[in-house]
């Protein structure tokens, strides 16, 4: 292999790139465009659930309730109907996710230690905010019940009282539980993963397609000359792609990269290299360019979307879609991101990891240019 | 004598302050085969295309078919065929399936398009071939699929744009068979090419050159009007080493290698001056006067006008 | 006619098939220096793959290919580099400019940039002025110049056209002819594939294949005496109809139609006065008649209905 004859390889690729100037904004403009689409949209956090109540008492500690129902972020309340039977139009319409019933005489029987019974009811059309809703509501009651039991104790004198035990929650590297905090590694690996393995094989398979592979073929030019003559470019453009992402999630989410920048850059280039190697050996199967973009497309966007733990922890999935999943760089991709840039540990964590990633780069990576020096190359 | 299926008077196009076609006027008969030829941009394509009615013409007027091509441009689209070396035809289609789709674009159906179809296929000789894929036959066959299509609603004039670009001899041949075929039904045939060879087949020609037709004619008439040097064939035993001294000869106005030949195009005037400055070298050869081909003609005809234009840019 | 010292490429026996059936039946053929060999056939007679083998850019079932005068299985590096390979498509990049094509090629064989070589090679194809356009944006005839000097860029001894004229306009095929000339005078060999027989007639010597095999393989004059026929070129009005009733008469091997003009083509032993009183006879009033040399065309078509005729 000679810097010689890759140089100009590379100066080509550069040539081509600047006169497309469109795709390369699309490259590094993409990426953004994706981490706020999906960093907005894909909010696992559920807060400002509109709220009804109905409250049949209207006594003191009702309102008391209703009070503390509304201090916090997690419920607006948009309604106040008089009737039980008002929020089914309310439900219908969608303009509430979750109502409350207060029954009557809420306030007398609680002071009197009856235990007054409290509807809920929830829209369940969405599982996950009417879960998350249900379990904040329930938090809330249980604690104002809890305070009232304590006060009443109280009341009659029994003060040394107090609770079996107290829960202190505290929730470790994302201690406001964001999901973008989350989803900015995810969508890096997304990203880096489409641009490199697009970027890669259109630029052979545009080669075959234009007949220009022949001169090359003619040409003393290697295989692996001409393949690393070509991906360095895309190679620094996805590390350019790379640093945008985590700029706009440092900007945009205030997701800062804990943990070392220069293990950082070593998982992202170890897991480029997959990428390219995954887009090699599109680009030795493809006849054309749509085809090798359809196929970059099926075999990065769903893998790196659905398998590899980005938005559907593998713990929930079958068994055997678990199985796939193992084999998708991307996943391990994401247990290092996520270890670097939530938890800031080090490579001990790892390691295994980005061992396997090397492994399957260098697998594909060997096995195309077999392909691609038997098709070719003779 | 016979009625001109297509005529034109002083036809320009401009684009913006650029004149692509330059006050051309044309004239071809029902059953005649006009070839129309000229470098890549020299006005062909855009002179082509305001004969179909696809492009307005800036000033000028034509006539095709007996209709004006500023007012009744769409009935014109009826009765024209055209067919191009871009002439897509649906590579993942059957013969009798290109055949179909195109005649049901020109508005045949039922027993009318059944019928044009047999009709078509026995003239260009496609029977037995309804069921071969398109991309799957041989380019020459390709051709005249292509033709089939754009005669399937029986065109009174045919435009053929670079109909036959690499095919070889003997398709063209075929290809040619069939053109004249057209021209016997009383079609009125345009063919342009590249290929000045296949001028040859044309009844009459006119050759334009930045919009302007600079010269027009039959054949013959061409070759005898518009190339006033002489082509000499020479044959010598080393005409590699004469071709550098030929060069230099005042009244040699060309020289190039035919296998291992050279054809020399010598002034007017000049014939007797060469004689005797080839005999001088003392070498053995012999000489013959040939007929120069339409390509010679072509080619001293643009080099006389790029001459024109230098001239007028200096003046 | 060439010395053995040479020969540039020598093939013997070459035979290639694609799924079983034969493209190339035992071609013999070889190229010296300063020698320009047409290959000429039909479509489909093998003209390309015979290019690819010689390329390397297939591989051969039978024969043996001899490249620079050495024996060679295989196409080694050192060889190749001395090739210069033109398809019929136009490879190049159409996003490149005219001079970044040349630069690019030129650097790709491992030279530095030779701004010289790539003004020599604009100079040559008289692309100087368009150095600075995208290839994409070339007239056909333009582009096949350019590719044409990308592959000249390394200066290679043995040059391989597939079709490089289709879709040449008249203008730029002869830049392209007075190219390959200068090309032969600096004792370059060239081996070029062509439908177009106008062309073939200025090779130095004509290979003509058919399904495979080769049919003939001389100069255009030696191919020509090959021919067993006269050509008279008839003058009369209407050619067209006397066309139709000419050529069902067994006196005319051939019959070509011209658009103001025929061609009759006639056994060697005819002579000009009985074609003459057979056309008065039947009543074409001549103009003029006059033998014409056979056209390669004419040789062609003679040589392949000989072997059995097309198909």
């Amino acid at each position: 292999m000679g810097t010689v004859r890759i140089k100009p390889v590379i100066q080509k690729e550069l040539l081509h790139i600047r006169r497309d100037p469109l795709s390369l904004v699309l490259l590094l403009v993409l990426p953004v465009f994706i981490l706020v689409l999906y960093g907005y949209a894909l909010n696992f956090d559920v807060k400002h659930l509109s709220l009804a109540v109905v409250d049949l008492d209207n006594s003191q500690s009702s309102r008391e309730l209703v009070a503390r129902l509304t201090s916090g972020e997690y419920f607006d309340l948009k309604y106040r109907p008089e009737k039980v039977s008002d929020l089914d139009e309310l439900f219908d319409h969608e303009k509430i996710k979750i109502a409350l019933v207060l029954p009557e005489n809420f306030g007398r029987d609680l002071v009197s230690g009856r235990g007054p019974a409290v509807q809920i009811l929830l829209d369940g059309t969405n599982p996950t905010p009417a879960q998350t809703g249900l379990g904040y509501l329930s938090n809330i009651l249980m604690q104002y019940s809890t305070n009232l039991n304590l006060e009443l104790l109280n009341r009659f004198g029994l003060n040394k009282i107090t609770m079996p035990f107290a829960v202190r929650t505290r929730v470790w590297y994302n201690p406001e539980l964001k999901s973008s905090k989350f989803l900015v590694p995810g969508l890096m690996a997304f990203v880096l993963m489409v641009i490199i393995v697009l970027a890669t094989s259109l630029t052979i398979v545009r080669e075959i397609e234009k007949k220009t592979m022949d001169q090359l073929l003619l040409s003393p030019l290697t295989p692996a000359e001409l393949v690393v003559g070509k991906i360095i470019p895309y190679l620094g453009l996805s590390l350019i792609g790379a640093v945008v992402v985590l700029l706009a999630g440092w900007l945009l989410f205030g997701v800062a990269v804990k943990g070392n920048y220069l293990l950082l850059l070593l998982v992202v280039v170890i897991f480029l290299f997959c990428g390219l190697s995954q887009g090699l050996l599109i680009s030795t199967v493809a006849s054309s360019q749509l085809v090798a973009f359809l196929l970059s497309g099926i075999s990065t966007l769903l893998p790196t979307f659905i398998l590899s733990g980005f938005v559907f922890p593998i713990r929930n999935m079958p068994p055997v879609i678990q199985g796939i999943s193992g084999i998708i760089p991307a996943r391990y991709f994401l247990v290092c991101l996520r270890a670097i840039i939530l938890k800031g540990v080090g490579l001990k964590a790892f390691y295994r990891e980005m061992i396997f990633m090397t492994a399957y780069g260098l697998v594909i990576t060997f096995l195309s240019l077999a392909k691609l020096k038997k098709s070719f190359f003779r | 004598m016979s009625r001109l299926a297509v005529e034109a008077q002083g036809l320009s196009k401009k684009f913006g302050p650029f004149l692509a076609v330059d006050h051309v006027s044309l004239s071809i008969s029902y059953g005649s085969i006009f070839g129309f030829l000229g470098a890549n941009g020299a006005g062909k394509s855009t002179t082509i295309r305001m004969l179909c009615g696809l492009l307005r013409p800036s000033a000028g007027w034509a006539r095709v078919a007996d209709y004006d091509v500023l007012t009744e441009a769409d009935r014109i689209k009826k009765v024209i065929g055209y067919m191009s070396q871009r002439f897509s035809l649906y590579q993942d289609l059957t013969v009798q399936e290109n055949l179909e789709f195109f005649g049901r674009v020109y508005g045949l159906n039922g027993s009318k398009l059944k019928s044009r179809i047999t009709q078509v296929k026995e003239l260009v000789g496609l029977q037995g071939l309804e069921n071969k894929l398109t991309g799957k036959m041989p380019s020459g066959w390709k051709q005249k699929l292509a033709l089939s299509c754009a005669i399937l609603h029986e065109p009174e004039v045919i435009f053929l744009d670079e109909p036959t670009g690499g095919v070889d001899p003997i398709s063209r041949r075929n290809f040619w068979e069939l053109i004249y075929k057209m021209s016997e039904e009383g079609r009125a045939v345009l063919v342009t090419t590249h290929y000045l060879d296949e001028a040859e087949y044309c009844h009459e020609l006119s050759l334009i050159h930045a919009g302007r037709i600079i010269a027009s004619g039959g054949p013959r008439e061409m070759k005898k009007n518009y190339f006033p040097g002489n082509l000499l064939e020479l044959a010598c035993s080393k005409p590699l080493k004469i071709y550098e001294k030929l060069k230099t000869w005042p009244e040699v106005q060309g020289v190039s290698l035919f296998g291992t030949r050279l054809h020399v195009l010598v002034e007017k005037e000049g014939l007797q001056k060469f004689k005797q400055r080839l005999e001088s070298l003392g070498l053995e050869f012999s000489l013959r006067l040939i007929n120069p081909t339409l390509e010679d003609v072509f080619i001293h005809q643009l080099e006389k006008e790029a001459e024109k234009d230098k001239a007028n840019g200096h003046s | 006619m060439t010395s053995m010292s040479d020969l540039v490429l020598k093939i013997k026996g070459l035979g290639k098939s694609f799924a079983g059936v034969k493209a190339l039946d035992g071609v013999d053929l070889e190229v010296g220096r300063g020698e320009f060999v047409c290959l000429v056939g039909p479509d489909g007679a093998g003209k390309t793959t015979l290019i690819r083998l010689i390329c390397g850019l297939e591989q051969a079932d039978r024969g043996e290919i001899e490249y620079f005068g050495r024996q060679q299985k295989k196409l080694g590096s050192k060889e190749r580099v001395r090739l210069g390979y033109l398809s019929q498509y136009f490879s190049l990049y159409e996003d490149l400019t005219v001079e970044e094509n040349l630069d690019f090629f030129s650097r790709l064989y491992g030279q530095a940039r030779n701004q010289e070589l790539v003004e020599r090679l604009l100079e040559f194809t008289r692309m100087t002025p368009f150095r600075q356009r995208q290839a994409g944006k070339l007239s056909g005839g333009m582009k096949q110049k350019l590719a044409l000097a990308c592959t000249l860029v390394h200066q290679p001894d043995l040059l391989l056209l597939d079709e490089p004229t289709t879709g040449v306009d008249p203008v730029s095929r002869r830049d392209f002819w007075q190219i390959l000339f200068n090309l032969q005078l600096q004792g370059k060999a060239i081996l070029m594939s062509t439908p177009y027989l106008d062309e073939a007639e200025r090779a130095s010597r004509v290979a003509l294949i058919h399904q495979g095999r080769l049919l003939a393989f001389e100069t255009p004059d030696n191919l020509k005496k090959q021919f067993a026929g006269r050509v008279f070129e008839l003058i009369t009005s209407d050619p067209q109809s006397w066309y139709k009733r000419l050529k069902s008469q067994a006196v005319f091997l051939d019959l070509q139609l011209f658009g103001d003009r025929l061609h009759l083509v006639v056994r060697p032993e005819v002579q000009v006065s009985e074609i003459a009183e057979f056309l008065i006879n039947q009543g074409v009033k001549v103009e003029h008649l006059e033998e014409v040399p056979p056209g390669l065309e004419n040789v062609f078509i003679f040589l392949i209905n000989k072997s059995g005729g097309q198909n």
